[in-house]
């Protein structure tokens, strides 16, 4: 098991590694203005979080496993879920708090007429949406390629690769 | 002329949909099932959705490389045949079943690209688009409906989300190696 | 009609869930079955010529963009529905992943005993 785990974990030659680390930095790019712009132009928070997981998804197919995880460790990657959602509640709940009893009222003032601050929580909406959906996408994907199934044993031998949970 | 495009595409797409899953090697059907993605994102983009697009195109990569990593595996990577002949003539008459009471039901459908003034003339939907970006400030109406007409069922989805991968996150977890502690099958 | 063709599509899927035998190829029918539902979605939203639901030019151009635009309410659910369907085919990988390490196959009809 050690010598498949060996040659798998390492990732990709040096060439697809140098081309990864300028290309990661355009995909988050891209990602962060498809969030940003959500209210203005296609995307929003689902599709800009999307993106952003598929640069973290690029890193860890070019450099292995170890760099990924060393660098969004799992129970991080958890935490930011959380936040994300609870953000997102909590922008929700702060109609309710602030104005009236209306749950999920736009409360902040709309701003000029399609600018990039503009549309009351919408943005904030989508920050929070987007933090949530990366890291939900990221945990899925520690969770399907990086932890390792070994078949056929008992529940004893079963492997989780990065144990930090 | 549109729906001609769009039939094809979707023929293209059934075409893929068949290889996907009567393939005998898993990796082609993986691959297949990534054809069937990015033909229904030039479906989108056909049908003036580009948010969809953007999101479906997106998560058909993701998806692509989270199953080929996850289910390919060194050891695993050919399929068995099919069942016996009984269950799948049963199947295949529940299919055809389903199949004749969809064709009755779509027949009673709008025609296709109707527009939504004349089909439905108080839908919310008309509200959206009309009064969309002074009620809410914000260009994209898409995102407007989704954040603000419809906040709820956002908050809605992502609890699912979130649920989703707690859940793949706990399935996944070692057993206590406590002596004398038996922990219950996770299976 | 396209309308049938996405029933089809439907169908085919619906069919390749009942009688396939491999775990995968469930799951893969599973995907399938959910793409048809959300390409009928968006085909209900469409208006002949239309144009995407943005809004960005001045306030003139807006009673042209009324009569233009087609329907946004089926595309901000199948916006939805596709990040479900994501977290729900990731969610029975990782189903599927136990199962093979419990019984080392990926064949149904060998999975039969509930406590092995």
């Amino acid at each position: 098991m050690k010598n498949l785990a060996a040659e798998e974990r390492e990732g990709m030659s040096v060439i697809v590694g140098t081309v990864t680390h300028w290309v990661c930095a355009f995909i988050i790019l891209y990602g962060l203005y498809i969030v940003a712009y959500g209210h203005l132009t296609p995307g929003g928070g689902f599709a800009g979080g999307v993106i952003l997981a598929c640069g973290f998804m690029i890193l860890m197919l070019a450099f292995g496993k170890r760099r990924l995880v060393s660098m969004l460790p799992i129970s991080r990657a958890a935490m930011l879920d959380c936040v994300g959602a609870f953000l997102f509640w909590l922008l929700a709940f702060g109609g309710m708090l602030f104005v009236g009893n209306v749950f999920f009222k736009n409360f902040l003032p709309h701003g000029g007429r399609l600018r990039l601050w503009s549309a009351g929580i919408i943005p904030l909406c989508n920050v929070a949406i987007a933090l949530k959906v990366t890291a939900s996408l990221v945990l899925a994907l520690v969770a399907l390629s990086v932890l390792r199934v070994k078949a056929g044993g008992s529940d004893e031998e079963f492997i989780t690769d990065i144990d930090e949970e | 002329m549109l729906m001609n495009l769009i039939v094809v595409l979707l023929m293209f797409v059934a075409i893929g949909a068949i290889i996907a899953i009567w393939t005998r090697d898993l990796l082609s059907a993986l691959i297949a099932m990534g054809v069937v993605g990015f033909t229904r994102t030039v479906v989108f983009v056909l049908l003036r959705a580009p948010d969809v697009a953007i999101t479906q195109v997106v998560v058909e990569v993701l998806l692509l490389v989270i199953l080929i990593r996850s289910a390919v595996r060194r050891e695993v990577h050919t399929v068995e045949g099919g069942r016996k002949s009984a269950g799948a003539a049963l199947a295949a008459a529940l299919v055809v079943v389903m199949l004749v009471l969809g064709v009755i039901a779509v027949r009673e459908l709008r025609p296709f690209g109707e527009p939504l003034e004349q089909r439905a003339w108080d839908a919310p939907a008309l509200t959206y688009i009309d009064k969309g970006t002074e009620q809410t400030g914000a260009g994209n109406i898409v995102t407007a409906v989704l954040l603000d007409y419809r906040g709820y069922d956002t908050l809605g989805e992502a609890t699912v989300l979130f649920t989703a991968v707690v859940g793949a996150i706990a399935l996944l977890r070692r057993k206590s190696r406590r002596s004398g502690v038996e922990a219950p099958d996770e299976g | 009609m396209v309308y049938l063709l996405c029933l089809v599509l439907f169908a085919i899927g619906l069919y390749g869930v009942l009688t396939q035998r491999n775990l995968i190829k469930i799951i893969i029918s599973l995907a399938v079955a959910e793409s048809a539902i959300n390409i009928f979605l968006v085909l209900l939203g469409y208006r002949v010529n239309g144009t995407a639901p943005i809004e960005e030019g001045t306030l003139e151009q807006h009673a042209a963009f009324v009569n233009a635009s087609v329907d946004p309410l089926p595309q901000a659910m199948v916006l939805t529905a596709i990040v479900i369907g994501v977290g729900v085919l990731a969610l029975s990988m990782v189903i599927a992943m136990r199962l093979y390490h419990r019984y080392g196959t990926y064949d149904i009809t060998k999975i039969r005993k509930l406590r092995g």
